[in-house]
């Protein structure tokens, strides 16, 4: 952080940063209406599903539970970028992740929001979604608390809420600012979003406090979420499901998910918004050697599942396997491994290799190694039964595809406009970070 | 709680006894208003039937033996389909019957997918028939909407009107007064419904006999359907 040594020079990282808060490229908006239309696209799928009924997405019986559940499973998994690296590095109070964070919790809010979506739009009646939370009905009846998917929307309700107001905690020093320096509607939303911050020192004292809190809190309910979401299906008796290692597998895997999401978006930050000043090659460094360390994690989670799967030998989870490794999703299986093993361990692992440009690949291999783990885990599971009578294929229909391509879009979208609204790096950390070295110089 | 309410559902099914020939198939379509399907949604596996059969062959051809198996709702004591439900769709009644609520059914389809029998269908769409088969419907049973799970009720409504109509004449249920539409259709008469809380019904002398199994019974699920068949 040589670069930025000076109170001055700080004045200067404030201007770049809230560049793009102030000035809306043509670029920028090509891109916004590009994303736009193919969102608009997946909500039409979606209509049209609503409205003729959930048989035009491709699942059937048996496979009741297709990519709309790989979907659900692939974005809580990312939105673990955002726990991972903020709440980790803030409570162990590393340095290096002051410019990292914000764009990690704001990854979690949003793949939250959109795997949240999921469970909504694979229901036969998605109308009556409510019908699942934690509260009585109309009818006094409760819902069944017994049931894993309950657990689940309590789950992630509560880490909604958590990670918004994690998200929020560190933005209030910065919207602060910002109201005092912009005017019109900007000024009015800033300033109501500020809650009336002066930034004496009682604040600060209580905002550090709710942030190590809250840091700690999400922490536990990170892991708890993505256990239950694995317990969705370790819960159920189905061959190669039915996993005491699903919980930790699901969690690993979410954080490794988390990681390759949060480089891909730090790598078009940089490239995009010029601020190689503030995400440097140290930043990607240790971060890649993250990734690296997950990769083997799953390396590893991955083999101990498979491999006692192999050797026990049982006839009806054989038959999932056998599809798994040799069968007609060997071509995914193998995929998935190159994809989230072989090219994060050759390209991070040697240290020649490990740059910017390098980690951003692996981190696109990982997020589709990711997908296809998913769907090898949900897909063959169902196709292949107990009774062989009943055994079926699946394969996605236009609906389906659509709404899947629309979360990335969507993803990209929220994350476009919400660099719009708020500065994209936390600039109150920097500040404390450069009167901090002033002081000491 | 079995033990303590009067009736125990569950029938008997004589593997040596059947033939195949989906009579019970076809009238429980009739019995219980289940939509029809064409061959292209079949083959996409949409059909429903609440009770099909299963086809098992022995030996290499020429020297091939089928053996049929008709599957139908095993209506578990310990059913896998019912704790997963996240909104008590599906729950077991006082009489052991595994039932299906549609009007709360969301359509999560976890109960299908944790039925290690597969016998859950789901309504992909609203249901339709081709004109006039909509005259034909069963008053007695509901037309599930879209987007809901159902399955085999063993003709509850079947056995709600012999049970009212015991208690009306003010005597007991008569061991073989209910018959399931499949059970009543059954040339070979394989198929026999009964009270297992009665030991001398057909059904508990036949869940009793030496050559009675269940189906998947590792998996602790209970059933109430036995399959009666010779030793391998």
């Amino acid at each position: 952080m040589a670069a930025i040594s000076e109170p001055v020079v700080a004045n200067a990282a404030r201007a770049q940063l809230w560049r793009p808060l102030l000035h809306t490229s043509a670029r920028y908006r090509m891109v916004v209406a590009l994303l736009a239309a193919v969102t608009l696209w997946g909500l039409f799928a979606w209509g049209y599903q609503l409205k003729t009924g959930i048989g035009v997405a491709g699942i059937r019986r048996p496979v009741f539970w297709a990519i709309y559940l790989v979907n659900f499973v692939f974005w809580i998994g990312i939105s673990h970028a955002g726990t991972l690296i903020s709440a980790i590095l803030r409570l162990t109070d590393a340095g290096w992740r002051k410019p990292v964070t914000r764009a990690a919790e704001a990854i979690t809010v949003f793949a939250l929001m959109i795997g949240g979506m999921f469970p909504i739009i694979h229901l036969g009646r998605a109308w009556l979604f409510y019908w699942l939370f934690p509260y009585p009905t109309e009818r006094l009846l409760w819902p069944n608390f017994r049931s894993p998917l309950l657990w689940d929307v309590t789950a992630i309700s509560t880490y909604l809420t958590g990670s918004t107001i994690y998200l929020f905690l560190p933005l209030i020093p910065d919207v602060a600012a910002l109201a005092r320096h912009t005017t019109g509607w900007r000024r009015r939303v800033y300033r109501a979003l500020s809650v009336g911050w002066t930034g004496s020192d009682r604040e600060w004292h209580a905002l550090e406090f709710a942030m190590k809190l809250m840091a700690g809190i999400i922490l536990a309910v990170a892991v708890s979420v993505h256990t239950v979401v694995a317990w969705d299906f370790s819960m159920s008796i189905a061959p190669m499901w039915h996993s005491s290692i699903f919980g930790p597998y699901f969690v690993a895997g979410a954080i490794f998910s988390g990681i390759a999401a949060l480089l891909i978006a730090m790598a078009v930050i940089r490239r995009t918004l010029h601020l190689e000043a503030y995400l440097t090659e140290h930043h990607f460094n240790n971060l890649s050697k993250l990734l690296l360390l997950m990769s083997l994690l799953w390396f590893y989670f991955t083999v101990a599942e498979n491999l006692t799967a192999w050797y026990g030998n049982e006839p009806k989870e054989m038959a999932v396997f056998g599809a798994r490794v040799r069968g007609p999703f060997a071509p995914y299986f193998w995929a998935m491994v190159i994809c989230n093993f072989v090219v994060p361990f050759v390209l991070l692992g040697i240290r020649r290799l490990r740059t910017i440009r390098t980690a951003t690949i692996a981190s696109v291999c990982v997020l589709i190694g990711m997908w296809l783990e998913r769907y090898l885990i949900i897909v063959p599971t169902l196709s292949y039964g107990r009774l062989a009578a009943t055994w079926g294929k699946y394969a996605p229909t236009w609906v389906e595809i659509s709404i899947s391509a629309a979360t990335f879009t969507t993803m990209a979208l929220l994350y476009l406009i919400f660099a719009k609204l708020f500065p994209i790096i936390a600039i109150w950390e920097f500040e404390t970070e450069v009167m901090e070295v002033s002081s000491v110089s | 709680m079995s033990e303590r309410t009067k009736h125990r559902w569950a029938m008997a099914i004589d593997l040596d006894r059947c033939t195949g020939c989906q009579a019970c198939v076809a009238a429980c379509h009739a019995e219980n208003n289940l939509p029809l399907s064409d061959p292209e949604s079949a083959a996409k596996g949409r059909a429903v039937h609440w009770i099909r059969v299963d086809r098992y062959y022995e030996g290499e051809f020429p020297e091939v033996k089928v053996k049929h198996m008709p599957v139908l709702c095993q209506q578990c004591d310990e059913a896998p389909c019912e704790p997963v439900c996240p909104v008590y769709a599906t729950y077991q009644n006082a009489e052991g019957l595994n039932v299906q609520v549609y009007n709360r059914c969301v359509g999560t389809r976890y109960c299908g997918n944790n039925c290690p029998y597969s016998v859950r269908f789901f309504n992909w769409f609203d249901p339709v028939w081709p004109e006039p088969l909509q005259l034909q419907h069963n008053p007695d049973v509901s037309i599930r909407m879209g987007g809901v799970m159902e399955k085999c009720t063993f003709c509850i409504q079947r056995i709600k009107r012999a049970e009212n109509d015991a208690k009306d004449e003010k005597r007991d249920v008569a061991d073989g007064e209910i018959q399931p539409a499949c059970a009543q259709s059954c040339p070979a008469e394989a198929m026999v419904f009964g009270d297992l809380n009665d030991p001398e019904s057909k059904v508990s002398r036949m869940a009793g006999s030496g050559r009675s199994t269940r189906l998947l019974e590792e998996l602790g699920t209970k059933p109430k359907v036995f399959y009666l068949q010779r030793g391998a």
